[in-house]
């Protein structure tokens, strides 16, 4: 498979360092001032995989994406010192980057793999902030490409890609035609530290900035937030002695 | 003429600083300003804060932090336990690139700066001390002298393999000799086109696994500490017998063995730098080992502070956390002011040291008072922690222990503060 271009999403997600996470006072979303964000773990499996496939010169080159303001570029820097041979950060900022979601990011994807002529783009399953599941697929449906989600296990057939999916009923095994998406799931492989060596070869490595606009993509939002709000706090439980006081307090509750 | 001064070093201030915002890496030649990365959204002051990286630096020192809470965090305890460092963590410091932070990708290593190498330094010790000494004497004391002082055909033979698989011992203290370093006995006496070496190193740091080492020893006693030459030994030269290590307080992970030299044939061309400047070489090599030194001291310091708090915010007495007592608030406090002080000291040494300025004052001063602060730390954090802090079940004590030796090695804290004292006196004489 002489490929030409790998593109490998990488999304910059809210990792907490510590454990707190706060919801907003006037419940519009979850606090994110002077949190620790970084790479998406799912997508740094991506990373891995795609940076694996040119190690086994399966594929020519790797091309790390991140959308966001700023600071995603460090989110690139980190894919650059994995082995991403360049990047290229989609600037998104402000209230445009609280309401990017998954069909905007599809949107920009599919601009990006016909501006670059992709043959593979590989993405993480999910971002853990907002567990939507949905970008690989999305991006698939703009392109009109086949799809192989939640994958465990890559292997490259000449112009075909087989893959292992991890699903509800077990392991599924599909084939695929190229240019195609596949997202990530959990036991893809275990990304590899950026060694030392290798964060310093990625300086000089390069990052391109452009715009949605650029792109032809309106990042305007379909959907509105309309409230964030923390689970209920956990109430204490009870302690019974036996069986029929179980059904007892049951009954009271309502609950039977 | 004062004025002058002050403009001339304040010349050379605002350039690194000023650059590092852009992201450029002070010192070496090599490195060409990275223009690219410079965002002219940023503000690019001319006096950034101490604690200001270049992306690069923040990157190695996030890449450090996750490898050494990963990978080094689970052998800590077992280690120090059997006082043995694990042949795994000793691998993957050199698969990370950690072992020749400043050697030229030329030769394997990984082309960085001094500051990057304090950085690791500061978070391997905040998980283990021992570990970053390792790293340490490695980074500052035996690659510098081989990039510093070694021909092309050393640098060829030696610089590759320190890089990658090789570590080094620097030995120079003896049985009689500590702070008087140079009044050591090793001989060399020369024959032909080699020397032969006799006599016996004390205190010797990562002996046991050290494939070469770089030894002070005189071809002259008569002409004192002006004979004293640095050669470079091989494991398995004949001769050399490496003791068994000591059984320390602390940093126990690190082996600490004597070693004997038993008629050690060693070859002219293996003499590092020039025969009877040996103790010059010392002298310059410790000046930077202290300030890496000061990081791990500060590293540990940190480490142990950042195990206790959370216990304290954690543990409840009287209806409240212990944290929200004024008596342990003042403590902490103060802790936290001593630690940043001592971080100060040390990054700004090290900022002085790439600035190419003097810095053997500073550096005296970094090492000195982070050590200090260890010792407080880590003695105030066992009593935060109450009773368990005093059990093996918690990493505090651990702490508490590796920090003594940091008034120790490297130069006494009574060795640093006459330095000081002698720099102090030159300033004022009028």
């Amino acid at each position: 498979l002489s490929c030409k271009v790998l593109s490998s999403v990488v999304t910059p997600c809210y990792c907490f360092v510590s454990p707190q996470i706060r919801v907003k006072p006037d419940n519009t979303g979850v606090v994110t001032d002077g949190v620790k964000h970084s790479m998406n773990p799912f997508c740094e499996i991506a990373v891995e995989e795609a940076v694996k496939l040119k190690e086994k010169k399966l594929i020519k080159e790797v091309v790390a994406v991140s959308c966001g303001p700023q600071q995603s570029q460090e989110t690139i820097r980190t894919a650059l010192a994995m082995g991403a041979d360049r990047g290229i950060h989609v600037d998104v900022s402000g209230k445009d980057y609280e309401n990017l979601g998954p069909l905007q990011v599809s949107k920009i994807l599919a601009a990006l793999a016909k501006q670059e002529d992709a043959q593979l783009i590989l993405l993480g399953k999910q971002a853990i902030d907002d567990d939507c599941n949905q970008t690989g697929q999305m991006t698939a449906a703009l392109l009109d490409w086949p799809q192989g989600t939640f994958a465990s296990e890559v292997s490259l057939e000449g112009d075909k890609i087989n893959l292992v999916r991890e699903i509800d009923g077990g392991l599924e095994h599909i084939k695929i035609n190229t240019p195609a998406v596949i997202t990530a799931d959990l036991r893809l492989n275990t990304p590899r530290y950026a060694t030392l060596p290798n964060i310093m070869k990625a300086k000089k490595k390069k990052i391109v900035t452009v715009k949605p606009a650029d792109l032809g993509v309106d990042v305007t939002s379909r959907l509105e937030v309309l409230k964030v709000e923390e689970p209920p706090q956990r109430q204490a439980g009870m302690k019974v002695e036996t069986v029929e006081d179980l059904v007892v307090k049951l009954k009271e509750a309502g609950r039977v | 003429n004062s004025q002058t001064v002050v403009n001339r070093s304040f010349k050379q201030l605002s350039r690194p600083w000023g650059a590092c915002q852009a992201g450029w890496r002070s010192t070496s030649s090599r490195s060409v300003p990275d223009v690219a990365s410079h965002h002219p959204a940023e503000v690019v002051s001319s006096f950034p804060p101490l604690q200001t990286y270049t992306e690069e630096e923040g990157m190695m020192r996030e890449a450090v932090k996750k490898y050494a809470q990963e990978r080094i965090f689970p052998l800590v305890s077992q280690m120090d336990e059997n006082s043995q460092m694990d042949k795994e963590v000793i691998k993957s410091l050199f698969e990370q690139g950690l072992m020749g932070i400043e050697i030229d990708p030329e030769y394997g290593g990984t082309g960085s700066s001094f500051f990057s190498s304090i950085l690791v330094i500061e978070e391997l010790a905040k998980v283990d001390p021992s570990v970053a000494v390792l790293c340490d004497i490695q980074n500052t004391l035996i690659n510098t002298l081989f990039v510093k002082l070694g021909t092309p055909a050393q640098k060829e033979k030696y610089l590759n393999r320190l890089s990658t698989d090789m570590i080094g011992s620097f030995c120079l203290s003896e049985a009689e000799s500590g702070s008087d370093a140079f009044a050591l006995k090793t001989r060399a006496e020369k024959h032909k086109d080699y020397y032969v070496i006799n006599g016996s190193k004390m205190w010797i740091s990562n002996a046991e696994h050290a494939g070469v080492f770089l030894v002070m020893a005189n071809v002259d006693l008569s002409a004192g500490y002006r004979g004293i030459t640095c050669f470079i030994v091989d494991r398995d030269t004949e001769g050399l017998e490496i003791g068994k290590k000591e059984n320390k307080l602390g940093l126990r992970a690190s082996s600490t063995c004597p070693l004997n030299f038993d008629n050690v044939k060693v070859p002219e061309k293996n003499i590092l730098g020039e025969i009877g400047h040996g103790y010059k070489y010392a002298i310059g090599m410790l000046n930077e080992g202290r300030i890496g030194i000061a990081a791990q001291m500060l590293g540990l310091a940190q480490g142990c502070f950042d195990h206790t708090v959370p216990y304290t915010r954690q543990r409840v007495q009287f209806g409240k956390r212990i944290f929200d007592f004024q008596g342990m608030q003042h403590q902490i406090a103060h802790v936290a002011t001593q630690i940043e002080a001592a971080r100060l000291l040390t990054y700004n040494a090290a900022r002085l040291k790439e600035a190419g300025r003097t810095f053997i004052k500073e550096a005296c001063m970094a090492k000195y008072f982070s050590a200090e602060v260890a010792t407080l730390t880590t003695s105030k954090c066992i009593e935060w922690m109450g009773g368990v802090g005093f059990t093996k079940d918690y990493p505090i004590e651990k702490y508490y222990r590796d920090c003594k030796i940091g008034t120790i090695y490297e130069g006494t804290t009574n060795i640093q503060l006459s330095t000081m004292a002698k720099f102090i006196d030159k300033e004022y004489n009028v």
